[in-house]
């Protein structure tokens, strides 16, 4: 018998049983679905992180006050904090003033918590003091206006840069608010521009206000100490060579290498994506059980169906079926029902995959090699669990199998 | 002229746990093409472990059987499904019709077994349906036909491949007497067109039909003889559809 006509006796049997098809196939339609799903939000989640940590920057060393422990997690070392007051104001200059082969530009954070009024509107916001680098180091992007000039930093000008959900909120459109002027605490200072909008982790880092630190630090606090010392570095080759100046300059200033870390965002990328990767893993596991049992529920109905069809198995072979011939048709069915299972199952594992990151924050991402995974898994599946139901059938000695009632 | 079947001392031994049955214990005979032979016996004498070897779906213990030029006791299985596949026309009891499958569709399968192609399968089907005088109902499920018209469907069936012999067992031990009867005389046609048939049964009647009867007892053969009182089941039909018309004229 060739493979055609093999084929179409299977899918005759099939069709023949369809609830019951279409039940078996269910097991293995769930299991697709959900590792498709499963894989495809995991991977969406390491998209969304990846993407947020590269347009914080490209290249960038972050000094911090305190320990990070390891194994703290991808997050947990963004939110590092502890240490106390160590950045001084100083190190930043003179780490400013110190030319450094490798090093394009360093910057620094000093926050503070104060109202913004304007007009009767005020909201509470983050103040961040800075130099005129940092914009173009964390990739914010100017919606209008302009950002500090040398001068601005140079003279202490009260100017200010506007998150967009600050414009929003004090001006409705924000654009409004470029040239306008507006209370930061008690000081006046001049809106020179606005970022667009922009999140991190499902955080807004729209809510903050931009002023040159020199201002900050005249103007808003006298405090001496800095949230942070971000250097931007010129080539990807060159980070661990200034991670270990940047490492040796703090010791020699701090003393104790406990009260300061130095983050590497591409350490930080490895982990999350070790993480992600984890977490897609076990999601991945965990869908992949249910397609095991889907499995069994295809072994279990193909060796009902071969019991069922002992007699047609015993005059299959009386009138000349070889043994592989029984083989290749319970084989082919097992096969397409699980192949077929696991085309519905990708279908419906994409769009339960869209509909769940719809309802969340991370975006759906669907690579070829997931589906190519699904469906040779799931033809897998079909031939793995369908091969001993098919060999019980192929084996069958025809005088019992014809006498079979 | 060559026989079609020589068996030479053939033994059958069957173990179920320790008890030993002896099933076939020296059976030698031949069978000549265009031979008609009915194997009487009553149960257990062995005739149906007889016909399961010659018809291939069961190997002898001992002794030598050759089926067409070939020794078959040596073979394996897959050469095995090859000779049943194309020297060998089964016709059984119960029909054993796949219930799922059409008349044709039915008639087709040792074809499909045998690779031959679309067009010739098509055609041979067609011919043997309308041979054993179903060519209306080709296209109905055995559910749909009666037992008579069953049987013809699976005679047609062991015809399909053009077999060396056919091998039928008992196959009108399910039919009422009439369509028994029509049966026996689709077997006795095809035998003056000089197919070889082996017959099993263990009615007297019917082992009349045949040219010749083989008596089986205890796994030996008892008698070899012709049938001199020969059944013509032809004449018989005319003479029981006479009965019937005469019996429902009276009723």
């Amino acid at each position: 018998m060739n493979f055609s006509e093999s084929f179409q006796t299977a899918l005759f049997n099939l069709l023949a049983n369809k609830l019951r098809s279409f039940l078996t196939m269910l097991g293995v339609i769930i299991g697709v679905a959900s590792v498709v799903a499963m894989v495809s939000l995991g991977q969406g989640m390491r998209a969304q992180i990846v993407d947020q940590i590269s347009s914080l920057g490209s290249n960038i060393l972050t000094v911090i006050p305190g320990r990070v422990r390891q194994g703290a997690g991808p997050m947990g070392m963004f939110m590092a904090r502890g240490g106390g007051n160590v950045l001084k104001y100083e190190y930043f200059q003179e780490l400013r003033a110190t030319p450094f082969p490798g090093i394009r530009a360093v910057t620094t954070e000093a926050t503070t918590s104060l109202p913004v009024t304007f007009a009767r509107e005020s909201v509470f916001v983050n103040v961040v003091g800075t130099t005129p680098e940092l914009l173009e180091i964390r990739n914010f992007m100017l919606l209008g206006g302009r950002s500090f000039s040398g001068y601005d930093y140079s003279y202490s000008r009260k100017v200010a840069i506007l998150g967009h959900t600050v414009a929003q909120d004090l001006f409705g459109d924000p654009l409004l608010a470029v040239g306008a002027s507006i209370r930061v605490g008690r000081t006046i200072f001049t809106v020179v521009g606005v970022l667009e909008p922009k999140t991190m982790g499902g955080q807004d880092l729209g809510n903050q206000v931009f002023i040159p630190l020199t201002t900050f630090r005249q103007y808003l606090t006298g405090d001496r100490y800095l949230r942070n010392i971000i250097v931007q570095v010129d080539d990807k080759e060159n980070i661990p060579l200034v991670s270990q100046w940047l490492s040796d300059f703090f010791r020699r200033k701090i003393g104790d290498p406990e009260q300061f870390s130095i983050l590497n965002q591409q350490d930080l990328l490895e982990t999350v994506e070790s993480v992600t990767g984890t977490v897609t893993l076990f999601l991945a596991v965990i869908a992949g059980i249910s397609l095991l049992v889907g499995g069994i529920g295809i072994m279990n109905i193909m060796l009902v169906s071969v019991a069922e069809r002992t007699r047609e198995i015993g005059l299959r072979k009386a009138i000349g079926a070889k043994p592989r011939d029984i083989l290749l048709q319970f084989l082919l069915e097992s096969s397409f029902l699980s192949l077929v299972g696991g085309v519905v199952g990708l279908v419906l594992g994409i769009l339960a995959g869209r509909t769940m990151a719809s309802f969340s924050q991370f975006p759906f991402v669907l690579s070829p090699q997931v589906m190519v995974l699904a469906l040779s898994v799931s033809l897998a599946v079909g031939l793995f669990f369908g091969i001993y139901p098919a060999r019980r059938a192929s084996r069958l000695d025809p005088i019992t199998a014809l006498r079979y009632e | 002229m060559q026989p079609i079947i020589r068996v030479e001392n053939l033994v059958k031994v069957y173990r179920t746990g320790k008890v030993e049955v002896r099933a076939l214990q020296g059976v030698t005979f031949e069978v000549h093409p265009g031979e008609f032979i009915a194997i009487m016996g009553p149960s257990g004498s062995g005739k149906t472990t007889l016909m399961n070897i010659l018809g291939c779906l069961d190997t002898p213990t001992g002794g030598r059987y050759v089926l067409d030029g070939v020794e078959v006791s040596s073979l394996r299985e897959n050469q095995l499904a090859e000779i049943r596949n194309r020297k060998i026309g089964f016709v059984f009891q119960n029909f054993h019709l796949l219930p799922r499958l059409t008349a044709f569709q039915n008639v087709e399968l040792p074809l499909l077994y045998a690779s031959v192609p679309k067009s010739i399968r098509v055609r041979r089907v067609r011919d043997l349906l309308e041979r054993v005088g179903l060519g209306e109902r080709m296209h109905h499920r055995p559910n749909e036909l009666s037992g008579g018209q069953m049987q013809r469907v699976a005679i047609a069936r062991a015809l399909v491949n053009d077999p060396a012999i056919i091998l039928a067992d008992e196959p009108t031990g399910n039919l009422d007497t009439l369509s028994g009867e029509e049966i026996m005389s689709i077997f006795q046609e095809l035998n003056e067109e000089g197919r070889t048939i082996i017959l099993v049964t263990h009615e007297r009647d019917i082992a009349q039909h045949a040219r010749r009867v083989i008596h089986f007892r205890d796994g030996r053969i008892l008698k070899n003889e012709d049938v001199t009182d020969r059944i013509d089941a032809r004449q018989l039909l005319e003479e029981l559809k006479r009965q019937r018309n005469l019996l429902e004229e009276a009723g």
